[in-house]
């Protein structure tokens, strides 16, 4: 008996590997937009990589954690590397989440029988966003101090109990080395972990029901006699061959942002980042990074604090209920003309707010946030009655696909 | 079109694919060795840490036969006012063959302290006081016969029994295996103060 056949009986790595990957079957017909899930993995991984290594140099303390993250960038060797990714990394991988959310929403990728992998995906963003909040916290500059500030007293808000809430999630009552010690371990471990989980959820959840495609219809309705279906190919070698490749490009990318433009024009690192937390100063206005002010734009857009706050919460929980939202029988925007206009819509509209978000909180800016906040929730509500009425064509029999 | 030429087209061309695969191995070390090597190098001494900060110390308050520690670099060094009595028992050891390696061969001190004194000074012997054998703090015994009953004074280790002379040479039958280390040093008799600078680079501490 060789080793192979030793291990191989002992082992559920080739079975799993057969069932994820060589014969897991994806349709053909694959586009660009499909890169980005593969990516996001890929990223996960580095920014754990680079995560750890600043980890290792970080101090978690009001007094040195500044000083330590200056001290990575000019004292660690490499240090200034690990950063870039790191801080850089978290921009992207909001780039990357957005296209691929983006890309489920044109294709029906929510719908049944999809909806607890949109769920599980839409649920990870969220922890995505808290754990980018938690990571910007800890270089203790005046911007974490005030983002901390400003983000832990969203919790004064929930009835009877925010009081103690806050206090709670500061370690105090205001921020302070304490908030910096419980911020590090939420972010390195429970957070991430968390989002390690998910992760394996969505993927799970996803080859049990397939993947859907850009024509938005099953390939498993048209099966061979094999018994795999017509229009699906084996993820491995096919699909991760592909991903292969674009993890050549994208590094090319992310390389090219790290050691030519790493703070991106102030966008990935603002120029608040630079100076150290000062209770007594706050900033010249508060702006939050570019991947959570779309939401940011929303709250402040209600000149009456908890009506922002419950515009906001109502904002980020919106996209969870979608797969209900949809009530049209075709999956794809391909054959929805309305729809596709109302995503495209919502998608400029989506970025319009984040660039109001970014700006001062002056009167001149309040009318579009309003617009936009209406444009925003307009698009869910209007949803089920335009789906339902919508004129739609027919969706091929075959998904399409030109072979190259 | 034949039917031939039609197989030849989707034949799999072998010697293509496996160029192919042994481009992107080749190509995705390469970028995987490129990364690891600052991520490796990140975990090294930070600068700040290897910056070598020197330490200056004070010799004037330490009377003939006494010694004083101070810190540097999270290192005890020793500074010993050695006696003209205290000079002598160096050449006994030697004489007595109690020594491993009484000419200092070993390059546990900057060449300018290759000698039995061990120091550029005679008086003033400067060394890390730190035990060749496993990284403990040796205690200073001058006194004669305070260790053994043919003890000339230097120091004993408390941990695993490493002996040395009062030059800090070890004496045969130690687990110790070199000297202790000597660091680089200036030293101003006359205004009575030593600079430890650096550390000598081919010295082993433990």
């Amino acid at each position: 008996m060789s080793f192979k056949e030793w291990f191989v009986k002992r082992s559920p790595l080739p079975e799993m590997w057969r069932e994820h990957m060589a014969e897991y079957y994806a349709p053909k017909n694959f586009n660009i937009f499909y890169y980005a899930g593969s990516l996001l993995l890929l990223m996960v991984v580095l920014q754990f990589l680079s995560g750890f290594l600043v980890l290792a140099h970080y101090i978690p303390t009001a007094r040195d954690a500044y000083d330590s993250v200056y001290g990575i960038m000019y004292d660690v060797h490499y240090g200034w590397l690990m950063q870039y990714m790191h801080v850089d990394g978290v921009s992207l991988i909001f780039v990357l989440l957005y296209i691929h959310m983006a890309r489920g929403m044109l294709y029906g990728s929510y719908r049944a029988p999809r909806e607890i992998v949109w769920i599980i995906g839409y649920t990870t963003y969220l922890a995505f966003m808290a754990e980018a909040f938690f990571g910007y916290v800890l270089p203790y500059s005046n911007l974490s101090y005030w983002a901390g500030t400003v983000i832990t007293s969203l919790f004064k808000s929930i009835p009877f109990i925010g009081g103690w809430v806050t206090t709670l999630v500061r370690g105090g009552s205001g921020m302070s080395g304490d908030t910096l010690d419980r911020f590090m371990a939420l972010h390195v471990t429970v957070v991430f972990l968390v989002i390690v989980g998910l992760i394996v959820f969505h993927i799970l959840y996803l080859h049990k029901v397939g993947s859907n495609n850009p024509d938005g219809i099953e390939i498993k309705a048209n099966k061979g006699s094999d018994g795999h279906p017509v229009d699906g190919i084996p993820f491995h070698p096919y699909y991760s061959v592909k991903d292969l490749f674009g993890f050549g490009v994208w590094l090319i990318i992310f390389g090219a942002i790290i050691f030519y433009a790493p703070t991106f024009h102030h966008v990935f690192l603002e120029r608040t980042m630079s100076t150290p937390a000062n209770p007594l100063k706050s900033l010249p206005d508060v702006t939050p990074p570019w991947y959570l002010s779309p939401f940011y734009a929303m709250l402040r857009s209600i000149p009456n604090k908890d009506g922002g706050i419950i515009l906001m919460v109502v904002a980020v929980v919106f996209p969870f209920v979608l797969p209900w939202l949809d009530r049209n029988p075709v999956k794809s925007t391909r054959y929805r003309p309305v729809t596709r206009v109302m995503l495209i819509i919502f998608f400029i509209n989506f970025f319009v707010l984040a660039y109001l978000g970014e700006q001062p909180p002056l009167p001149k800016y309040f009318f579009p946030e309003r617009l936009g906040a209406v444009i925003y929730v307009a698009f869910f509500i209007l949803l089920p009655f335009v789906s339902k009425f919508e004129p739609t064509r027919t969706p091929p029999a075959r998904v399409r696909f030109r072979a190259h | 079109m034949s039917d031939e030429t039609q197989d030849n087209k989707h034949a799999p061309n072998v010697t293509r694919r496996r160029f192919l695969t042994a481009l992107v191995t080749v190509s995705g070390a390469a970028v995987a060795g490129t990364i690891a090597v600052p991520m490796v190098k990140s975990l090294d001494p930070t600068a700040a840490a290897a910056a070598l900060a020197t330490t200056t110390i004070d010799l004037s308050p330490i009377e003939p036969g006494m010694q004083m520690v101070a810190l540097w670099q999270e290192k005890p060094v020793i500074v010993v006012n050695r006696t003209p009595e205290m000079l002598t028992t160096l050449d006994e050891t030697e004489q007595k063959g109690l020594l491993k390696d009484p000419n200092c061969n070993v390059p546990q001190q900057p060449p300018y302290c290759k000698n039995k004194y061990r120091s550029r000074v005679p008086e003033w012997y400067v060394g890390i006081k730190i035990c060749n054998h496993l990284c403990c703090i040796p205690h200073y015994r001058p006194k004669k016969g305070s260790v053994a009953p043919w003890w000339l004074g230097g120091f004993h280790c408390p941990c695993h029994g490493s002996m040395y002379d009062l030059s800090a040479r070890v004496i045969k039958g130690s687990p110790a295996p070199h000297n202790m280390a000597v660091p680089e040093y200036d030293i101003d008799v006359e205004k009575k103060s030593v600079v430890v600078t650096k550390m000598y680079p081919l010295a082993h501490l433990c």
